[in-house]
């Protein structure tokens, strides 16, 4: 067991657990922050991405060890009240079905736009690829993230 | 004007009488008659309109809104509601949707499956609104002095014209529920809706974006402990002995110790899974430290004699399933399908005489499909929570099957089914696979054991090993034609591991006048079960991409060969129990022609497929192009007639998810078997479609309709397969039969 100070949606928060802990389980056991998923525990679905820093990361390969005083933002944090442009986006398209990857997917395309905010059809592919959605919504996810684009270029 | 029927399948539960206006009124003794007694004739409970029933009405006018039925993602908790918010005639700004829990007193059919929420769920769900509609006009009527059949509605609106008198439902609404419960109600007629056929969004969906509480992994409890479960590593295995002298050592760990999920003697039904009922337990303080214990288990395992599982069936009745020992594997399974498919097999209908037409046919097509075992892959793996004392239990969590999961919970944990307490959390997806509720009945073994709340959760290597699957399945067809090029002789014989596929009464059953079906299966001790559109998902496919060779040998347009046949079956239909409406499945078949353009250029690439299942009728068109040996789908079109549509967005969403998950499972989707031992565990090894594999557009067009709705969440799923093959076909000029069409070469995306 160790100490660790992190800054999780601009809060600081302190846990006491195993290094080897995956922020994933920090999250969700020890913050009680369950917004961020468990799909697959191997960084192979999506669903427990966050941000570190403005990185999209898999949380479940990611120790809490690793973090330092890099800032983490889960889905939780994303905006004050889901008016993230992603998040208006999500639902104006009525996105989610089963809705339990849509987090993940959310953290992952607001990522993408942070550092791309004009993607193409092929980028948005290839950067949401790593994000399964059982359900099949990747058409409508493609839309939101395009209309969420076109959002922030006006107001850029 | 407005038809309504009285009787679904079996159920009789309407009291109609046709009013003046045009619209009918609606005895209550569908409520009891949607119940187990039949016979019995109960009172409505009051307690309808308050806490626990399908709405309460607050002062100000809100109105709250029970969804009976589990959510999967199918929008059921947004629909559902959406049928009472109608007949109420409230306005749905004003309406707040609530999860009901299992409560059978109240609510019937609480269960996702089959796609049958809305289409079983209508009536009941329309009477619960117009009813409550009714006591609100009593109520006015009552406090106005006036006659009640003087008073409209409008929007949450109690309007009196003649005296202008107005009020809001809140004002009424203490009134309204102690007046006694209407024997009779209207419904609306149909074109006054003003709600169903409009798009609303998903009740649920901004705690969906915002990643509030909603799953049940999400789900807490104070003192709440975790737990994992080791179960044998292949199928064909039991307990022997463990050692936890290192877990049990390891930080955060409580306990280990082992459960019997299912007593001999516990009374089983249809969604209960035995293959692996001995357990090794793990519990601790966290999911990761219960995780990490659990690797540290070492574990013996012993081979599985020979048994007989005897459950009780879907609807009564018992059912025996034989189960054999040995380890089994994909090879060996293949080997005996092949087999079985060149076998004289269980004739389940016969119409005419093949043998004699087959001699005389000009020309003869004999095709083989396969497809292999299918793990669901919730993308929420199983878990639930459960907090077991001496007198009650209350189990939360995903569970598509609340009432049955109850009655095994009370076998097992000798508790009586009014001390079982059943949350539904919203579901991380369904497919089927949380029908099977061992993993409920686990978590409640676990916590009676340890006499704390427990919350049970699967890793994803537990959740793909520990299957449900889709079984395996094998199907042989033969078509002869005469010189003509008609369909004059039809054989298909189809088997499974360890379940027939067989839908022998759909078409083109009724459109062919000599036409034999057969049916076999083989035992398995794999665990088997409903996986979306069961045996449709590969039934479809396969007779679809048989179809589309037949038509091509017979030199036919396939969507023309498909409507000729349709046609025979409309106006001179081959047998009595067709169990398709063929002027309904035209129908789709018509619109996709026309929506895809499909009579307009070439036909490289594009592929089309048709299919009957849960009630509704639906029709692909889809366009590829193959890139380094891959297909890139550029277009699908879609038409579907699932009858009167309550959500379109929602219904357009389900239908582009079926079409997306029906393209992945059919290219990618493989479970195999060696040695009994699924082979992949996790997504790194089990292929799902990505991103970059998805079409890159869906146009869904649903059939105008006003028949009442059928079920949508399966339906468009199996014919996507067959489009998807014999689009393939077009662009590749090579005909594919087996599943996963891409073969095993391709591992991750």
């Amino acid at each position: 067991m160790a100490t660790f100070n992190l800054t999780i949606n601009g809060k600081k928060q302190q846990v006491d657990v195993d290094p080897a802990t995956p922020m994933l389980w920090v999250l969700r056991d020890h913050l009680n922050m369950v917004g961020t998923k468990f799909g697959c525990g191997i960084a192979a679905c999506g669903a427990c991405t966050i941000h570190l820093g403005d990185m999209a990361m898999r949380s479940c390969q990611l120790p809490v060890s690793q973090v330092g005083n890099m800032p983490i933002t889960t889905i939780e944090g994303l905006s004050e009240n889901g008016d993230h442009p992603v998040q208006k986006a999500w639902l104006e398209l009525d996105v989610p079905q089963c809705g339990y990857c849509q987090a993940g997917q959310i953290m992952n395309a607001s990522a993408l736009l942070k550092a791309n905010p004009d993607p193409s059809d092929e980028q948005i592919e290839a950067a949401m690829n790593g994000n399964i959605c059982r359900c099949g919504t990747y058409t409508r996810i493609k839309k939101a993230i395009k209309k969420a684009s076109a959002e922030l270029s006006k107001s850029a | 004007m407005t038809i309504i029927k009285t009787s679904y399948g079996r159920r009789s539960f309407l009291k109609t009488t046709a009013l003046t206006s045009g619209g009918l009124m609606l005895g209550f003794s569908w409520l009891t008659s949607c119940q187990s007694k039949p016979e019995a004739v109960l009172e409505l409970p009051k307690e309808w309109f308050d806490i626990t029933g399908f709405l309460k009405i607050g002062e100000n006018g809100l109105v709250t809104i029970m969804s009976p039925n589990p959510e999967i993602g199918q929008n059921v908790k947004t629909s559902m509601p959406m049928i009472i918010a109608e007949e109420l005639d409230v306005d749905w700004n004003n309406v707040l949707v609530e999860q009901a829990p299992l409560n059978t007193a109240i609510f019937t059919r609480q269960l996702a499956g089959g796609s049958q929420s809305i289409r079983q769920g209508w009536e009941g769900l329309r009477m619960a609104g117009a009813a409550a509609r009714q006591m609100l006009i009593q109520a006015a009527a009552n406090a106005w002095s006036v006659p009640a059949d003087e008073i409209t509605t409008e929007a949450g609106n109690l309007i009196h014209a003649g005296s202008g008198k107005k009020a809001g439902f809140g004002e009424m609404a203490s009134a309204a529920a102690q007046i006694s419960i209407p024997k009779e109600v209207k419904l609306k007629e149909k074109n006054d809706f003003k709600i169903i056929g409009t798009s609303r969004k998903n009740v649920d969906g901004l705690k969906i974006v915002t990643g509030k509480t909603l799953y049940g992994l999400d789900y807490k409890r104070e003192g709440m402990v975790y737990a994992m479960v080791a179960h044998p590593p292949a199928f064909g295995l039991k307990l022997k002995s463990y050692d936890a002298s290192n877990a049990k050592s390891m930080p955060g760990i409580q306990d280990v110790f082992t459960i019997n999920s299912y007593e001999e003697d516990t009374a089983k039904n249809v969604f209960d899974t035995t293959a692996f009922s001995e357990l090794v337990v793990v519990t601790g303080n966290s999911t990761w430290e219960v995780m990490n214990a659990k690797k540290a288990l070492n574990i013996e395992w012993e081979p599985i004699s020979d048994y007989i599982d005897s459950f009780e069936n879907f609807g009564g009745g018992k059912l025996d399933k034989n189960i054999p020992s040995g380890f089994e594997s994909t090879a060996v399974h293949k080997a005996k399908m092949n087999e079985m498919g060149t076998k004289k097999a269980n004739v389940v209908r016969k119409d005419g005489n093949p043998e004699a037409a087959f001699k005389k046919a000009d020309k003869i097509i004999e095709r083989t499909y396969t497809a292999p075992f299918l793990a669901h892959n919730t993308m929420e793996p199983m878990n639930f929570f459960a907090h077991v004392t001496a007198d009650k239990a209350e189990l939360v969590g995903p569970i598509q099957t609340p009432e049955f999961l109850e009655k095994t919970a009370s076998a097992r944990l000798g508790l009586p089914l009014e001390k079982i307490d059943i949350q539904m959390t919203r579901m991380g997806g369904g497919f089927g696979r949380r029908l099977y509720g061992h993993f409920g009945i686990e978590a409640a073994v676990i916590s009676q054991k340890i006499n704390a709340p427990v919350k049970l959760v699967y890793s994803r290597e537990d959740d793909m090993t520990n299957g449900v699957y889709r079984p395996s399945y094998h199907a042989y067809y033969k078509a002869g034609l005469d010189k003509a090029g008609n369909l004059i002789a039809f054989h298909v014989r189809a088997g499974g591991i360890p379940e027939s596929p067989i839908a022998e009464n759909r078409f083109p059953a009724g459109a062919v006048d000599n036409y034999l079906a057969e049916s076999w299966a083989i035992d398995s001790n794999i665990s088997v079960g409903a996986f979306r559109a069961p045996r449709s998902n590969f039934i479809a496919g396969a007779e679809q991409s048989f179809l589309d060779e037949v038509a091509e040998a017979a030199g036919k347009d396939p969507i023309q060969f498909r409507l000729d046949l349709m046609n025979r079956a409309i106006k001179n239909p081959v047998g009595e129990n067709n169990d398709y409406d063929a002027a309904r499945y035209a129908g789709v078949l018509e619109l996709v022609r026309e929506k895809s353009d499909w009579n307009k250029g070439d036909k490289k690439g594009r592929g089309v497929a048709a299919y009957f299942c849960h009630n509704s009728y639906v029709a692909h068109v889809l366009d590829l192009e193959m890139e380094n040996g891959k297909p890139v789908v550029k277009n699908v079109t879609c038409a579907v007639d699932c009858g009167i549509v309550v959500n379109p967005i929602a219904a357009t969403n389900l239908t582009e998810g079926g079409i997306v998950d029906g393209i992945g499972c059919a290219l990618y989707g493989n479970l195999t078997f060696s040695e009994g031992k699924p082979e992949q565990n996790n997504f790194d090894s089990y292929r799902l479609i990505r991103h970059s594999e998805a079409p890159k557009n869906i146009d869904v067009h649903f059939v105008k309709s006003d028949v009442d709705p059928t079920g949508l969440g399966e339906p468009p799923f199996p014919p996507i397969m067959g489009a998807l093959a014999n689009a393939m076909y077009n662009a590749t000029g090579k005909r594919y039969y087996d599943q996963p069409l891409l073969g095993n070469q391709q591992i991750l995306g």
